[in-house]
């Protein structure tokens, strides 16, 4: 990310972005939806050519697919953050299908939006996880709400496996189809704060050994 | 031993049965007492024969044995003896119609037996048990290429069904092989044949040797053709459907190329279509809220055209008051499709432990409430109206410009949250 600890929001400058798809149609058309929001500085059609391009050109963000020949999205998160820990990864999919959405985020990526997204959304959503913040979808909050959701087990981290009552707020209005923005309004806080809690939300939802989640994620055969 | 037998509950009593019986039912009526089968008594009774004394045990037991009485009252009152039994039995043939194939085939069986016996000069003559072993092996074998019998044999043995299909071959191999070199030895042959035999196995070893990787080809090219023909229909179902609706739908849009908004719903119909046959586990579509909501969420953005998000969390079988929040639920997205201009609507629907809520959000034009007639039914009474009549609450929160949220809450059955 930026050293000068500016971001990209503020200083309205364009991320520099791989896009990880192997659908050459759609990463074109990206690309074109994208326009001059961001810089797309390289593009991969499988797992192995991704890992070698975001080698070479150290992109701040990866738009990343999470079907993919080779491996699929988490595959190319495995090889690649250990490396790179700072790239960053919005994963893009045509399938809202939950274990393919936790797999992704558990792995590593900072959000996942479905590839029914406008250009001006996924711009925003770009520049946003780009400077660090964390985007989920509608159907994300639902699932992260569904696999945290109260259970009579007690927590073996309570730190890590609870949601806080703001975090599930922000969840259920996130859910409900509410922005980033409206969801502030709503809860009376700034838009900041909101992006805290999403993104602890996020560390809680990769980090979490959580019983529950576990439970869920395997029945779900993921993870 | 068939009085310590019958002492047991679950033991039928020693009858004879009207019904299946060959001759007298003597064979039926011990088979169903002792829990065995009828061929297996009747077999053996057929042996007694042989030595004389079956005959007498047949006659006392068909004699002293009584009918089964719960198939047929009348004949109680004719009493026992020899009369009734032959009565009995004319009367059951006349009315069920004896197995004659199956008589024939004992008898035949019992000639076959009896001539066996006099060729050889009695029942001791070893030759004659060999022969008898060797024709029961070769009966087992035989069985084996039954399908149907298989199956029957399978199902009454303990064991694994490969093991038991392996274990009956090695047994009637057995008893071929006992047969033949028993017959063998008490001909006097068996030194005579040695040589022979010695041969005849060199031959056969070298037979399979030969053979053996070609059968293990076969049988693998078995499991290969198999794996292919599941593989190929598996393709064919995708291709079907495939064919049958996407293709279709792409045809749709070039033809209405023109009119995006028609366009955009049939994509729409098609992605939803192939999502759901691509992700979901078929769906218990009437029973619970999740997928419930799904439906009611397609069914208006097919009749609209106004792209619908549905997020749910958690679930719950639907009862009558979140079925009226569902059709509440579906008046409101109908609404937001109608009047609101959104883009899209989405609904997210929320299964607590004590209620059911849910939102249906459009970012559309929004109106004033307060201006809203109270005789529009639209909003007071397919919403509100429906939601309080059935326990539950509706609040609806727009402004014009800011788009429009029903918020739907429907407390759950204590019952069966319990």
């Amino acid at each position: 990310m930026d050293d000068e600890n500016t971001t990209f929001a503020e200083s309205g400058a364009a991320p520099r972005v791989v896009i990880v798809d192997d659908h050459r149609l759609f990463r074109s058309g990206v690309r074109g939806e994208l326009g001059d929001a961001v810089d797309v500085i390289g593009e991969a059609g499988d797992v192995d050519s991704a890992v070698r391009v975001i080698a070479e050109k150290q992109p701040d963000l990866v738009l990343l697919d999470v079907h993919l020949p080779g491996g699929g999205g988490s595959e190319v998160l495995r090889r690649v953050l250990p490396n790179q820990p700072e790239v960053t990864f919005l994963a893009l999919s045509v399938s809202d299908a939950a274990e393919d959405v936790i797999g992704v985020v558990r792995g590593g990526a900072r959000g996942y939006v479905t590839k029914t997204i406008s250009g001006r959304e996924l711009a925003d959503a770009v520049v946003r996880v780009a400077d660090g913040d964390a985007v989920f979808s509608p159907r994300l909050a639902g699932f992260v709400l569904d696999a945290f959701s109260a259970t009579d087990a007690p927590p073996m981290d309570p730190e890590l496996d609870r949601l806080t009552q703001r975090e599930r707020e922000v969840l259920r209005l996130i859910a409900r189809g509410y922005a980033y923005k409206e969801a502030a309004k709503e809860l009376f806080i700034s838009v900041k704060t909101v992006e805290t809690h999403v993104s602890s939300v996020l560390r809680k939802l990769q980090l979490s050994n959580r019983h529950e989640l576990s439970r869920w994620a395997t029945a779900r055969k993921l993870v | 031993m068939t009085e310590s037998v019958s002492r047991q509950p679950q033991t039928p009593p020693l009858v004879r049965p009207r019904e299946g019986r060959l001759v007298a039912g003597v064979g039926a009526g011990l088979a169903r007492h002792l829990g065995i089968d009828a061929v297996v008594t009747r077999l053996a009774l057929l042996a007694l024969c042989f030595g004389g004394i079956g005959i007498a045990v047949y006659i006392v037991l068909a004699l002293f044995v009584p009918v089964d009485d719960e198939t047929d009252e009348t004949l109680e009152t004719a009493g026992t003896g020899e009369d009734a039994s032959t009565e009995s039995t004319e009367d059951a043939a006349k009315r069920k119609g004896r197995d004659i194939s199956q008589l024939l085939a004992y008898c035949a069986l019992a000639g076959g037996l009896g001539m066996l016996a006099l060729l050889f000069g009695g029942w001791f003559e070893p030759v004659l048990w060999f022969i008898i072993f060797g024709a029961l092996g070769a009966t087992i074998l035989w069985q084996q290429a039954n399908p149907a019998l298989r199956e029957e044999w399978m199902s009454t043995s303990v064991l694994g069904q490969s093991s038991k299909s392996w274990a009956r071959s090695g047994a009637g191999v057995l008893l071929v092989v006992i047969g033949a070199i028993g017959f063998l030895a008490f001909q006097q042959q068996l030194n005579e044949a040695r040589a022979g035999l010695t041969f005849a196995a060199t031959i056969l070893a070298g037979i399979s040797l030969i053979a053996a990787p070609w059968i293990v080809g076969l049988v693998r090219e078995r499991d290969r053709e198999r794996r292919e023909r599941i593989r190929s229909q598996e393709r064919a179902e995708l291709a079907a459907h495939i064919h049958d609706s996407v293709l279709h739908t792409l045809t749709l849009i070039q033809r209405q190329a023109e009119d995006p908004r028609e366009v955009q719903r049939l994509a729409r119909v098609q992605e939803r279509a192939l999502r759901s046959w691509l992700y979901q586990r078929p769906a218990d579509a009437e029973t619970t809220v999740k997928p419930g909501l799904e439906r009611v969420a397609a069914e208006v953005e097919e009749a609209h055209g106004v792209p619908i998000e549905v997020v749910c969390v958690g679930d719950c079988p639907i009862d009558d008051g979140v079925h009226a929040e569902l059709r509440a639920a579906r008046e409101a997205m109908v609404n937001a499709s109608k009047y609101a201009g959104s883009d899209s609507i989405s609904v997210f629907g929320e299964v607590d432990p004590e209620e059911v809520l849910v939102f249906v959000r459009d970012r559309g034009t929004g109106f004033d409430l307060d201006a809203v007639p109270e005789d529009r039914m639209g909003v007071r009474g397919s919403i509100l109206g429906r939601m309080e009549r059935h326990g539950g609450s509706a609040r609806i929160r727009t402004a014009p410009g800011e788009g429009t949220e029903v918020q739907l809450r429907m407390p759950r059955d204590t019952e069966s949250a319990a």
